[in-house]
């Protein structure tokens, strides 16, 4: 289909790092089923690095393969690279997204840094929570949660 | 390989619309409103083209206004209803929830107007009753639209029950049939059908070409002003060529409505059984009032935009209600109506079949749908909340 890139598809067909992390350091969730898209990202963090992340995502191709493309992105990265991914960045690696579907990009981002935030709290670290993502500053859906 | 099954969206030309329309790009080209010999020999086939058509829907040959297609149609049915109405001070219109948007965007428009317009509910099963049109019916109710077979999920509505209480009631009945033209059987006299729209790329006809029925004394309103063709209520030069294929397209689907819609009955019942086999997962629409080839389904725990996109590596090629599919952030209004939550309206999957499709097709979609369902299921979060109970199955 001609509304994604190649790149895309091939992210959407073979997804990678599909899955769970049992006794992950790290998990993040956003998106909810009344919207269409769920994405869920499971991170293992040792000695400050990535040392792998796995995703589920319930969402279109686009949500599939920006979770694919962003978990690829941050597996070996120090925290604080993964902490600083962004959307775009999501976006350029995937060589474009309609319009209409950068919003999947932007969950993949929110779901990396929830899942950061997860592994901060759980390790009693301190963080600046602005840094973060919160359901209520997002204007993509109308959905009550 | 592929495997087509999204006739619902449109349908591959038949031979005999293709070679129908032919001499009318080749040899008689003319301009039917020319006096000249090649002019009126197109002229006269639009009149033949004008008056097989009638004979398909049981009216005469002035009572058809060709049109772009099914949206301008409703549209043009329906402003000019209310300008009728209007007239008369008549501003209230009743309609469904679930009408095709060429229909509600339409009388959106009019409420911008002033009109008042009731949404009759639709029910689960996709069909809206006779009653509920009676109950609905007020004094200052100028027309009633209701669509002939939802293009969704195919329930078919009891239109000429309906007609008959518009009848009744003094009030104008324009019914969307463009689902059913060519499908399933079209008599306006019989089925008390005052308007109707239909469009030829529904039923093996060429894109870009449509009909509006207006019985005899309705008075149209224009909605392209220019020349005097259509009777002044439509101008512009007609397409003779898209006019002649649609009128061969739609003879020949009346011709063989009867074992078509048998054979495509047949396969869509297995195409049912087969899905219905699929855990969690719900038919949307009628199983029996419902068009032959139609085919809609909500899988729980998947979205459809990336159902799509795997059946079609599969070399099948489908539709969905999903929001992602649609370009907003609702699911279709359609699923909406009868009740479908936004959680599974999402994942929902429309086949429609053709009378090319074999059983071959069908046994082979079966399994590559539940092939599909179960992988998307595997990565999606909520299917392993809805395995493992923390989140409740909406589909039983």
């Amino acid at each position: 289909m001609a509304l994604y890139s190649e790149k895309v598809m091939d992210h959407f067909r073979n997804p990678r790092n599909v899955g769970v992390i049992e006794n992950a350091d790290g998990i993040g969730e956003v998106g909810n089923a009344k919207c269409g898209d769920i994405m869920k990202i499971y991170l293992k963090i040792k000695d400050d690095m990535i040392e792998d992340a796995k995703f589920e995502t319930f969402g279109c191709g686009s949500a599939i393969a920006s979770s694919s493309m962003a978990t690829e992105m941050i597996k070996g990265k120090p925290v604080s690279q993964a902490l600083a991914l962004t959307n775009k960045a999501v976006v350029e690696a995937l060589d474009g997204l309609p319009a209409h579907k950068v919003h999947c990009s932007v969950l993949a981002e929110e779901a990396i840094k929830k899942a950061l935030q997860d592994y901060y709290e759980r390790n009693g670290i301190a963080y600046d929570p602005q840094q973060f993502p919160n359901c209520e500053s997002c204007t993509h859906c109308t959905a009550e949660n | 390989m592929r495997i087509y099954l999204d006739n619902g969206a449109t349908t591959k030309m038949s031979q005999t619309a293709i070679h129908a329309m032919l001499p009318y790009m080749d040899t008689i080209y003319g301009n039917p409103s020319s006096l000249h010999s090649a002019g009126q020999a197109a002229a006269e086939a639009l009149a033949d083209a004008r008056q097989r058509i009638a004979a398909c829907l049981g009216c005469s040959a002035a009572e058809i206004t060709f049109t772009s297609g099914g949206s301008e149609a409703d549209n043009q049915a329906i402003l000019s209803a209310a300008r009728l109405g209007a007239r008369k001070g008549k501003r209230h219109i009743i309609s469904t929830a679930f009408e095709h948007h060429a229909v509600l965007h339409t009388l959106k428009k009019l409420e911008k107007e002033g009109f008042t317009v009731t949404l009759l509910d639709v029910h689960e099963n996709g069909i809206v009753l006779p009653e509920q049109v009676r109950d609905a019916i007020r004094e200052d109710t100028c027309l009633v639209t209701v669509m002939y077979a939802n293009n969704e999920i195919g329930s078919i509505q009891p239109i000429r029950e309906i007609g008959a209480v518009c009848r009744e009631k003094g009030v104008l009945f324009h019914t969307d049939a463009v689902q059913a033209a060519g499908h399933l059987p079209i008599h306006v006299q019989e089925q008390n059908i005052d308007m109707l729209s239909l469009s030829a790329h529904k039923f093996h006809g060429p894109k870009g070409i449509g009909v509006l029925y207006a019985r005899k004394g309705i008075l149209l309103t224009p909605l392209i002003e220019g020349g005097a063709q259509e009777r002044g209520k439509r101008a512009g030069t007609e397409n003779v060529p898209a006019i002649m294929g649609m009128a061969a397209a739609l003879e020949e689907a009346c011709e063989h409505l009867d074992e078509n819609a048998a054979k495509l009955t047949g396969l869509r019942d297995k195409l049912i059984a087969g899905l219905s086999e699929i855990p969690h997962s719900i038919l949307n629409g009628d199983a029996v009032h419902r068009l032959p080839g139609n085919v809609n389904f909500c899988f729980e725990g998947i979205e459809g935009e990336s159902l799509l996109l795997l059946l079609d590596d599969k070399g099948i090629c489908a539709s969905s209600g999903s929001a992602c599919t649609s370009g907003s952030l609702d699911p279709s209004h359609v699923l909406l109506a009868i009740g479908r939550v936004h959680d599974i309206a999402h994942g929902s999957l429309r086949l429609t079949l053709s009378e090319e499709t074999t059983a071959e097709d069908v046994a082979y979609t079966i399994q590559a749908v539940k092939e599909v369902v179960a992988y998307l299921r595997g990565m999606s979060p909520i299917w392993r909340e809805l395995v493992s109970g923390q989140r409740e199955f909406i589909i039983q």
